[in-house]
């Protein structure tokens, strides 16, 4: 009980890890260093930034502010987990079309928290996506691509993830 | 930014949790949604010995009906599903009108009702709600169960009654549809960031316009939420009209005594804190269904 190591057992993108994992360590840390998806950004690490925004059993969440031990049982969906192969999905096209990344920092951020309030809001208006996406930080494009990104996304068929197989 | 070592634990029942923190004492933290221990965890702002992580514990988690026509809420709650709840907003509809202003969807995703008011932050919304409407916390320990009444639960910025070995496990609130108007509003720098100043007001109105009672409470103004009863005294048993509410609005600013910080200075937050009172005022007198929080 009292062992600074515990056993997790999760899913990541559809595929099933399993893993002993300090208890100390946030979610956003094993994701990167323990199963090498990278794609999840660490900037703030105090909740504030949204880079490390993903999917916890469906619900958009900072991954800094949990520890991986807590996700033993969980089913988590990362950047990763968007594409369909190598065929970007609508939101992510639609990022490319509308230079919605720069630097591309917050991007995974941004695409996570914009697939979790698609699912909730599949219709917003502008004011919507503003607000949806208040809590991600981008230093690079002042927001505004970004904002037409998820409306141009929003006019088209519903984003749904990939199919385990092909995924 | 990472965790100091501790102790973990992740308890299944609330038996089992009672006697880890009646075991450990001072030294356990409480892992709740998290969205306030995990910052200061990763800052080592806090280094427990213990965490206890309750997130596993079944059944703290409802939205219940109390026979007074009020609501009981699990600790373990996550905001998300107050700000979604049918019951919310038929009956505390204040609340409802509060929980879009806390942090990000993100954020009350996973952050609890137990949690954000055993956290305590002076400029918080869940506290200053449960303070406005004399809400009761239950507090349950290895040994013993008692309930308070939030004016003697929130002491000072961070600290509330909690006993080492005590664990919030329901907050009671009481309805406040059915005759009641309400207004609800903060002014923050960004959605989502705490506010520098806010504002809960409820009012009962007789049938002729005449407010029976009034309760103006305020928030990130002191180390805890606080009542300004010189400025519900002026309203109880007035016709409210421009003039009474220019008074009353004048009165907030002058019973506020808050602390200059980075976000705001005192006279800003005395003079905004008149502003927004009287706003939440207006809102709750015009249409009975408050403020935005804009």
């Amino acid at each position: 009980m009292t062992s600074a190591d515990r056993n997790v057992k999760l899913t990541v993108n559809g595929k099933e890890y399993e893993s002993s994992v300090e208890v100390r360590k946030t979610l956003a840390d094993f994701l990167r260093d323990e199963l090498d998806l990278t794609g999840t950004h660490l900037g703030c690490e105090h909740g504030v930034c949204g880079a490390c925004t993903i999917l916890f059993n469906g619900d958009a969440v900072r991954s800094c502010l949990m520890l991986a031990v807590q996700a033993d049982g969980a089913d988590l969906t990362t950047v990763e987990g968007l594409a369909q192969g190598d065929d970007l999905n609508a939101l992510q096209l639609a990022f490319q079309e509308n230079h919605a990344l720069q630097c591309g920092f917050c991007t995974p951020g941004m695409l996570m928290t914009a697939f979790a309030f698609l699912q909730d809001t599949p219709d917003p208006t502008e004011e919507q996506v503003k607000e949806g996406i208040s809590g991600n930080i981008c230093r690079c494009t002042g927001y505004a691509p970004i904002i037409q990104a998820i409306l141009q996304t929003s006019k088209g068929p519903a984003l749904v993830l990939p199919t385990k197989d092909e995924g | 930014m990472k965790p100091a070592k501790f102790e973990y634990f992740a308890p299944t029942s609330l038996a089992e949790a009672l006697e880890l923190l009646e075991e450990h004492g001072d030294d356990a933290k409480v892992l709740a949604g998290g969205q306030s221990l995990m910052p200061m965890l990763n800052m080592r702002l806090a280094l427990p010995e213990v965490v206890v992580d309750i997130n596993r514990i079944p059944g703290l988690d409802y939205i219940s009906p109390t026979p007074d026509g009020g609501l009981a809420i699990g600790a373990l709650t996550r905001q998300r599903s107050v700000e979604r709840s049918d019951a919310v907003l038929e009956r505390i509809p204040v609340l409802a009108a509060a929980m879009p202003s806390i942090g990000h969807f993100q954020i009350r995703n996973r952050g609890t009702v137990g949690g954000s008011i055993s956290h305590a932050d002076p400029a918080a919304e869940l506290p200053a709600i449960c303070f406005a409407l004399d809400g009761e916390l239950v507090l349950s320990s290895a040994s013993n169960q008692r309930v308070l009444k939030a004016e003697n639960f929130f002491m000072s910025p961070l600290t509330t009654a909690i006993e080492p070995g005590e664990l919030l496990t329901e907050i009671r609130l009481p309805d406040r549809s059915q005759g009641w108007r309400w207004g609800f509003q903060e002014v923050c720098r960004r959605q989502g960031d705490f506010a520098m100043v806010g504002a809960v007001s409820l009012l009962q109105m007789d049938g002729g316009g005449v407010c029976r009672s009034a309760c103006i409470t305020m928030f990130g103004v002191a180390g805890a939420p606080v009542r300004i009863r010189r400025a519900e005294e002026a309203l109880a048993g007035e016709r409210i009209d421009d003039n009474l509410l220019g008074d009353v609005s004048k009165i907030v600013s002058e019973e506020l005594d808050p602390d200059s910080d980075i976000h705001a200075s005192a006279a800003y937050r005395k003079e905004v804190g008149g502003v927004i009172a009287r706003r939440t005022l207006e809102a709750a007198i015009n249409s009975g269904k408050g403020g935005d929080g804009a």
